[in-house]
């Protein structure tokens, strides 16, 4: 039964749905993906809540324009070519390549972690032309929003790295496959959103 | 469809081997609803205590000095923040939800069943991260519920140090878990659902937590983010609320941020807030009128479009709190025209639940009592509702105790007789004994009569002008002498309120033993939770097979039937139409 008609369907009618084999679900879907597809919708009112507060914050007077780091740029490279490689080893999966699949996989991560070292530096690199967190609003937000983007690349690898463990043992690649499917989806979402924020922070 | 929901596989992977597993580390979502509801229960019965602090403070300030005004501070922000957060929150969705959405979606358990166990424990970590505020040095903070900058961090506010930073980090991990619990509750309702059992068959309790949770996964961000912002100002020194300010003769390192930037994001949780409360409530009273009217609930879909609609709109009446921060009179008129639109939803599930009532067959046992007591509840606190929407009523009344009387009956009082509605009505399943009715009963009225003893009057102090927030009122020109004598009789109204909620626990702990055996579906309801092979249901909830459904969950007294209920899990037709004649069902099953 699709949504729509499931949702002015008149219940006190009696009429037997045609019953499936199984339970009734709204998306014929994974339930994990339905549930990561939520959190990204979460994660999505995060950020945009954050960028209002950004340009309402920018309206207020002591706003002080930041130069952005041109370290960002490689950053952002890196962070493309990590969810490239997520997609590539989505891509094996899909076809059985168990020991391709891993070895994408593997780099994808070590990528995505070489993406948040960087944005370390970068910080470092701020705070050495002395703007800390707390010198103006504009160097504030800059902290919060790639410390925000940041730790949610770090959950993000701490389910990499449990997958990545069940790589290593004896599992066969169809039960890895989902895992490898949402670590794909979610570091597409990362990245989308990372050059978005990349995008709000140019715009001083 | 190859795939097979978690809900719907072998179960061996978690079943419980020991009473560690059983009992503490379950993820069997009955004994997790239970811890969820008994800890809510408990940090709720620490708030009522503070109430009771504020209550004696503010009727008798001349005899009892039990608070000095620091304390009281921290006695409101601490009662308000718990009663809505950490009780309400908790209880309808930790509580209810995970104990009724497996029941009532007729599946074995919640599809991330770790998940759900690791959310009662992060759960169970923020309140213990709150109250040990109540323990550290300058106490828990005491800058009212709304934590609004830039009081919350000036000195001079109680706890400006360390107790609202443990409050920020509490809420953080609330907000963790709230949004690991939610992200379950969503995802089952949506993918596991029994066979045969459409969006549409679903008892509105299903619907009304499920729109709850999506507001909470909604709106929470919003108090995330300005938890964050704020701990960035208060531990690293930004400027994101904190104007330049000074405090107690110093000038304060803080230049040029927004303290109403604060107000807009904590009111985009709050308004929400109020909803993630109130619908799942809605949907609970409906399910318990409608099984104790013996009527089917009226204008089913009505009702879920109502309660979505509701939800919608939540999300864009946030600035009417705020109308005394003042605003460009044209928000204030958008603000002040949706607040009165969504009356319209609210009062149509009013008039549809008044109508279940009609010509209903009603049996007036104690969860019936206290749903009843809702409508008059929600009634009440809902029209002053309209008064506070309205920008210029608001602001005279926006600082009295007509703005305490008003969210108290529409939000504590209302709500919480839901929960005791609902938790007379589900006790018997959740334990297999029935709860003693005379006690019950005088629960019930002890508290219905006492809670407007209470507020009734608040309204009238508030009219005459009598501020909120103060901890003394000493004497002025506009308020009488008799104003205090009525606040003092609040006092003993609220503190016999309070007492008399022992009748509830006395209750709860003697029918644990003592009650009358309940067997499986003592209501003689219809959904599916009172279906279940045995009660209290067993891990797996439902035997060798799951349940199949067949119609909704509200065929009550229809004609024709030999009993006044048809179970979702009968199969056939019997002749229902739209016109549910009630007599006629009556008279056939007295000739029968």
């Amino acid at each position: 039964m699709s949504l729509y008609k499931n949702v002015t369907s008149k219940p006190w009618e009696y009429s037997s749905p045609t019953l499936g084999s199984g339970p009734e679900s709204a998306f014929d879907t994974p339930s994990e993906r339905i549930a990561l597809t939520l959190f990204l919708v979460v994660v999505s009112v995060i950020f945009s809540l954050l960028t209002v507060t950004y340009y309402l914050r920018m309206d207020l007077g002591d706003w002080v324009p930041l130069t952005d780091p041109g370290l960002l740029w490689l950053n952002t490279a890196l962070l493309i070519a990590s969810s490239v490689l997520f997609q590539l080893a989505r891509n094996a999966s899909q076809t059985d390549r168990r020991q391709q699949t891993r070895t994408l996989f593997l780099a994808a991560g070590v990528l995505a972690i070489s993406f948040v070292i960087g944005q370390i530096v970068v910080w470092q690199q701020l705070a050495a032309t002395g703007l800390g967190v707390a010198s103006n609003p504009a160097s504030a937000f800059f902290y919060l929003l790639t410390g925000m983007h940041a730790a949610h690349i770090l959950g993000g690898l701490w389910v990499w790295s449990k997958t990545l463990l069940r790589f290593f043992g004896d599992n066969e690649l169809q039960d890895l496959r989902l895992s490898v499917s949402l670590c794909t989806t979610y570091w597409h979402f990362l990245l989308v959103l990372w050059v978005f924020i990349f995008a709000v922070l140019t715009n001083t | 469809m190859a795939y097979v929901p978690i809900a719907d596989q072998d179960h061996e992977l978690h079943d419980p081997h020991s009473f560690v597993t059983k009992y503490i580390w379950s993820q069997d979502h009955k004994v997790i609803a239970i811890q969820y509801g008994g800890t809510a229960i408990l940090v709720g019965l620490v708030a009522l205590v503070l109430s009771a602090l504020m209550r004696l403070q503010l009727g008798f300030p001349d005899t009892f000095s039990l608070i000095d005004p620091s304390a009281y501070y921290q006695a409101v922000t601490m009662h308000g923040m718990i009663m809505v957060v950490y009780l309400l929150t908790a209880l309808f969705l930790g509580g209810f939800g995970n104990y009724l959405i497996p029941l009532m979606c007729g599946t074995r358990d919640m599809v991330f069943p770790f998940l759900n166990m690791l959310s009662f424990w992060v759960y169970l970590l923020s309140v213990l991260i709150l109250m040990s505020s109540f323990f550290v040095t300058g106490g828990p903070t005491g800058a009212g519920w709304t934590l609004y900058p830039p009081q919350t961090i000036t000195p001079g506010t109680p706890g400006h140090d360390t107790g609202i930073l443990l409050m920020l980090i509490s809420l953080g991990v609330f907000i963790i878990a709230f949004t690991m619990g939610g992200l379950n509750y969503v995802t089952t309702i949506l993918q596991a659902r029994a066979r045969g059992l459409t969006m549409m068959r679903l008892p509105l309790s299903v619907w009304g937590i499920l729109v709850a949770t999506v507001l909470g996964l909604f709106a929470f961000p919003a108090l995330l983010v300005s938890a964050i912002m704020m701990t960035f100002d208060l531990t690293l020194g930004t400027s994101f609320f904190m104007p330049a300010i000074m405090a107690a003769g110093e000038q304060m390192d803080y230049n040029g941020g927004s303290p109403i930037l604060f107000q807009h994001l904590f009111w985009f949780f709050g308004h929400p807030e109020v909803y993630i409360v109130a619908l799942p409530a809605f949907g609970l009273v409906s399910d318990v009128l409608s099984t104790h009217a013996r009527k089917n609930i009226f204008g089913y879909r009505m009702m879920v479009w109502a309660i979505i609609s509701i939800g919608g709109l939540s999300f864009i009446v946030w600035a009417h709190h705020m109308y005394v921060s003042g605003m460009n009179p044209y928000f204030g008129f958008f603000f002040a025209t949706t607040t009165l639109i969504i009356a319209v939803p609210t009062a149509m599930k009013v008039y549809n639940w008044v109508l279940t009532l009609w010509e209903g067959d009603i049996r007036l046992n104690t969860p019936m009592l206290f749903a009843i007591g809702f409508v008059f509840t929600f009634v009440h606190g809902g029209l002053t509702g309209l008064f506070l929407g309205n920008v210029v009523i608001d602001l005279p009344l926006s600082d009295t105790y007509f703005v305490v009387a008003h969210f108290h009956m529409v939000m504590g009082v209302s709500p919480v007789l839901v929960l005791f509605a609902s938790l007379y009505h589900w006790f018997p399943k959740v334990t297999g004994r029935m709860m003693n009715e005379t006690l019950g009963k005088l629960h019930f009225w002890c508290t219905f009569l006492g809670t407007y003893a209470i507020y009734l009057p608040m309204h009238y102090l508030g009219f005459l002008g009598v501020p909120r927030r103060y901890y003394a009122m000493g004497s002025t020109d506009f308020i009488p002498e008799s104003a205090q004598a009525l606040n003092a009789n609040i006092t003993i109204a609220a503190i016999f309120v309070g007492v008399v909620q022992i009748l509830f626990f006395i209750n709860v702990f003697w029918s644990l033993r003592n009650g009358k055996p309940a067997g499986n579906n003592p209501w003689g309801a219809n959904s599916l939770e009172w279906q279940t092979p045995d009660t209290p249901p067993k891990h797996g909830n439902w035997g060798p097979e799951l349940p199949v459904v067949h119609r909704w969950a509200y065929d009550y007294s229809v004609p024709g039937y030999p009993q006044d209920f048809i179970p979702q899990n009968v199969a056939g037709d019997f002749g229902v139409s739209e016109d549910h004649d009630h007599d006629v069902a009556k008279e056939e099953q007295s000739g029968a």
